[in-house]
């Protein structure tokens, strides 16, 4: 499903290298985590795979069902199914969060030619989604993400994703800022969407957020490459003895 | 072509003759005069219009402004308003309904000049005059000198239809003056709505008289033919626990210039100015404002809000003077432009002058362009990056459209704003 292929990317402002040869494969049904210590280039990975300005990609390619996406619009990476759920959700001010889930869903219908969806049906389908992450009626008519708690935010992340039902979600760091009992929520939001089409990549620090959305691959990535790839005994590992002796083990 | 080989730099002729001999107004006729004699037309060395040059206001050639194929004379119909017509500032009794309205009186300034005594000799040029002890605005004393067409409207009660003045445009060189007086008695209300391009070249003055716990709300879209001028004046005397409320849309036009001039005379009334703005191109756009405080506990917002773009400009000149008695004033002003590229430009000049001690005021103006990371977050979602910055910049207008009460006519707005930037995808 997602296929990305010694993918080299540096900052479009400074001669800096971020990935440095990133390869990973994410089949249908999936998830697989990528963990790793700060700087490792978690974030930049999620922000190029989703087509934020600001990066060059130097080498390598990315193929979201057998297509290139790296040449793509974000929109148009979104309208092939990709989802970012966002480390920091951005606050707009004046725009409703209703009014963007529709936008945003028929731009993406219209995009693969389907027709988009009527006004009652689309009010049908964000109240039963909002309901299940606990997100209420004041949430949906305020302006996107503003005033919203750390928890909330997260949970409209969700929420959107579960709207636009991609093919395959990117978490960046979706458990920071969360306790436990919202990181439950966002994570049996994210579990309720698990489904043989779809591919996850979760993108955390820590394993706690593993024990919720159980992973069948677990990725390790230092310095802009994956160093190691094993099951979920590898994220206990980690939240034992550390990324020390991984990146030791690697160099 | 032979009138442009010569005198193409001339100026307005301003010869006192011509406004002697006007019934009861006269005497205002004669004191404007007086006031263009000693300050002379504008000229861009002064201070005031260091930002829009005026020449082509006070020139005695019109520039030429082609006409819309589009009539927009229709679009407040969902308010069903008492229709006035106006075709290049001659009143149109074919397009206009009856100037009959529970609740007040219209008249025009072209059928009542005559007349030796009228009520309105009390305030017509009363406010221009007042609006000039501070700052010189000759083209508004030039108005009063000279207007001959304009309604004179005495509300006696609250009228709930509003008052639809439509400026036709549909010479090509119409060179137009309106002048417009309204006297609102205590505990009366008027909604008015002005809409249309009304001229090539348009000259208007509205004096406003809000007498106590009186209320006056004013919607205005100037018409959006790309090669129109304007100078508006708006004048109005606040008495006490009145409202004044006035929004202002506008879409192209090439020179727009709108001056607002406030004097909050009576104790808790409340003063809201806003407006938006949305141009392209050669598009200028100045908003000059000046609010006094001179009464306690009152209030005033000044809520401005332009989008540039391709070279467009924008000016922004808003005062609020608290005098010394004006204690508990309560003054707000926002100046904000959304630059959509890096040829356009915003210029601002924001002015407090304080002289109460007890008072809460606050001014801010800002310049920005579109927020790249909101872009990124609505695009990763599927939103083409058109529509994207489309819902960004109608999110970034909203604050001033929503100093608009009536969601009516909040709708009509936003609609307008939204249609203007779909046309420009």
């Amino acid at each position: 499903m997602l296929k990305i292929n010694n993918l080299h990317v540096s900052l479009e402002d400074e001669d800096k290298e971020i990935l440095k040869g990133v390869d990973l494969t994410v089949d249908a049904g999936k998830v697989h985590a990528i963990m790793g210590p700060n700087g490792s280039g978690k974030s930049t990975l999620s922000y190029v795979l989703s087509g934020k300005e600001g990066y060059n990609v130097t080498d390598g390619s990315v193929e979201l069902n057998g297509d290139d996406i790296m040449e793509l619009e974000p929109e148009e990476r979104a309208a092939l199914g990709l989802f970012l759920a966002f480390q920091y959700p951005i606050e707009i001010p004046g725009v409703g969060n209703m009014t963007f889930l529709r936008t945003a869903l028929n731009a993406q219908r219209k995009a693969r030619g389907e027709d988009e969806i009527s006004a009652t049906d689309f009010l049908r389908l964000v109240r039963e989604k909002a309901a299940t992450l606990k997100i209420d009626s004041d949430m949906l008519k305020r302006p996107v993400n503003v005033g919203f708690s750390g928890g909330e935010k997260k949970r409209n992340e969700i929420l959107q994703m579960a709207m636009l039902e991609p093919k395959i979600c990117i978490l960046d760091e979706t458990d920071s800022g969360l306790d436990v009992d919202a990181m439950k929520l966002v994570a049996n939001g994210v579990n309720a969407l698990r489904d043989e089409g779809r591919g996850f990549l979760v993108i955390t620090h820590y394993q706690r957020l593993l024990d919720h959305i159980k992973p069948d691959v677990v990725h390790i990535m230092a310095d802009g490459k994956i160093i190691k790839s094993g099951g979920p005994e590898l994220a206990l590992e980690v939240e034992n003895n550390g990324y020390s002796d991984l990146l030791d083990e690697a160099s | 072509m032979e009138m442009s080989k010569h005198n193409t730099d001339a100026e307005l002729e301003v010869k006192k003759s011509t406004v002697l001999n006007s019934g009861w107004s006269a005497k205002a006729r004669s004191d404007a005069f007086d006031r263009i004699a000693k300050s002379g037309l504008p000229t861009a060395r002064d201070e005031y219009w260091k930002y829009t040059n005026p020449k082509t206001l006070t020139n005695k050639i019109v520039e030429k402004a082609s006409l819309l194929t589009v009539n927009e004379s229709d679009i407040f119909k969902s308010v069903s308003p008492l229709k006035i017509v106006f075709v290049d500032g001659k009143f149109s009794p074919e397009k206009s309904d009856k100037l009959i309205l529970s609740g007040l009186s219209i008249e025009r300034l072209d059928t009542i000049k005559k007349l030796d005594l009228h009520w309105a000799k009390e305030l017509y040029g009363r406010y221009e005059k007042l609006g000039q002890l501070s700052v010189s605005r000759p083209l508004a004393a030039y108005n009063t000198a000279y207007a001959n067409e304009g309604l004179i409207i005495h509300v006696t009660d609250r009228v709930e239809r509003p008052i639809n003045i439509i400026y036709e445009h549909e010479d090509e060189y119409s060179d137009v003056i309106l002048h417009h007086v309204i006297k609102i008695d205590s505990n009366a209300e008027l909604t008015l709505l002005e809409s249309g391009a009304a001229a090539a070249r348009l000259n208007q003055v509205l004096e406003v008289e809000v007498n106590e716990d009186a209320k006056f709300n004013h919607i205005r879209v100037l018409g959006r033919d790309h090669e129109r001028r304007a100078a508006t004046h708006i004048f109005g005397e606040l008495s006490r626990s009145s409202t004044f409320k006035s929004f202002t849309l506008t879409v192209n036009g090439i020179l727009t210039r709108n001056e607002c001039f406030l004097n909050i005379a009576g104790d808790d009334a409340m003063a809201h100015i806003s407006g938006a703005c949305v141009g392209d191109g050669d598009f200028h756009h100045d908003d000059t404002v000046f609010v006094t405080h001179d009464a306690v506990g009152s209030e005033s917002r000044q809520v401005f809000k332009k989008v540039l773009r391709n070279g467009a400009t924008g000016v922004f000149q808003g005062k609020i003077l608290v005098k010394p008695d004006a204690q508990k004033t309560d003054g707000y002003q926002i100046s904000q432009s959304l630059l959509l590229d890096e040829d356009s430009q915003f210029l601002a000049k924001p002015e407090l002058e304080i002289y109460a001690d007890d008072v809460a005021c606050s001014h801010g103006s800002t310049s920005g362009a579109i927020d790249e990371d909101a872009l990124f977050y609505l695009t990763s979602r599927g939103i083409s990056k058109p529509v994207a910055i489309d819902m960004l910049t109608m999110a970034f207008l909203a604050e001033a459209v929503d100093e608009i009460d009536n969601d009516n006519l909040k709708d009509v707005i936003l609609e307008l704003l939204s249609g203007w930037l779909e046309r420009r995808r």
